[in-house]
């Protein structure tokens, strides 16, 4: 399991470079982890990353883009549109959380 | 073992723009196998790949508003049920066997088949209806599911299509 720096942190993450340890992400950290990707975080997308943080500590699994839209409440279209293409593991990825094993 | 990485370990999203596109055509209308164009094509969408659904023959059924709401299932003919044929035949077993897979399918979280479609849709999918299938059963745009772009020949399907992996439902 490697360990990186990102932001001046030390965390563990896997081979594809998802963190491993949930225990590790911090708000400031997201940032870090979202312009890795691309995106510049904002307040929609806070929210959107707090509710999966949320959810996983609830049930142990990271939501999919069925449970964020059902259960969290965010619009399928609005999920696309702030983390374009692949929503789902670019969510589970700034959230720190495994992608996501659901098939819907 | 562990080692630290002097570069940070960042997945690659984006990096390899394939402009994959997957077109799938769906001509049944039974439930069960209404499922299986609709996870594939969802699955496509969430992984950033053009996708286009084309509803033909009995895959009209999941386009049209009459019957989207009530797609069945029954184990006649579908040996994988493994129960005796003959059961499939008594009266009610076909809605025995649909409630029970509506059940299954809701228990594992996935929409029932209008959400679903609702679901493809605002996901980026462009939803198509075969020509022919509408004018053999006198169906017209008023009688479709509003998510549907369009109906369109099957010529028209294929040339929207180009360069498209395809898989036939």
């Amino acid at each position: 399991m490697p360990v990186t720096t990102i932001a001046g942190h030390d965390v563990h993450v896997d081979d594809e470079g998802f963190l491993t340890s949930p225990q590790e992400w911090s708000p400031e950290l997201a940032r870090t982890l979202a312009q890795n990707i691309g995106i510049e975080l904002t307040d929609e997308h806070m929210k959107v990353i707090e509710f999966l943080r949320k959810d996983y500590a609830q049930t142990g699994e990271t939501a999919t883009i069925r449970r964020v839209q059902t259960v969290g409440g965010f619009p399928t279209k609005q999920l696309f549109q702030l983390f374009p293409k692949k929503p789902a593991k670019k969510m589970a990825y700034i959230a720190g959380l495994p992608k996501p094993h659901g098939c819907v | 073992m562990t080692a630290t990485q002097t570069q940070p370990v960042v997945p690659s999203f984006d990096d390899e723009e394939t402009g994959r596109k997957l077109a799938i055509i769906i001509s049944k209308g039974t439930l069960d196998m209404a499922y299986p164009g609709l996870v594939l094509g969802n699955a496509a969408l969430g992984e950033g790949v053009e996708v286009d659904l084309f509803f033909t023959f009995w895959g009209f059924d999941l386009i049209t508003r009459k019957t989207m709401h009530d797609l069945k299932f029954t184990m006649l003919g579908n040996t994988a049920t493994h129960m005796p044929q003959g059961l499939g035949g008594l009266p009610g077993m076909t809605t025995l066997a649909t409630s029970r897979l509506k059940r299954s399918i809701a228990e594992v979280g996935v929409p029932e088949v209008p959400d679903f479609l609702e679901l493809v849709k605002d996901s980026g999918a462009r939803l198509w209806a075969c020509r022919m299938s509408a004018d053999m059963n006198h169906i017209t745009e008023a009688d479709l599911y509003e998510g549907v772009d369009g109906i369109i020949s099957a010529a028209d399907f294929i040339e929207k299509t180009e360069g498209a992996q395809l898989l036939f439902i």
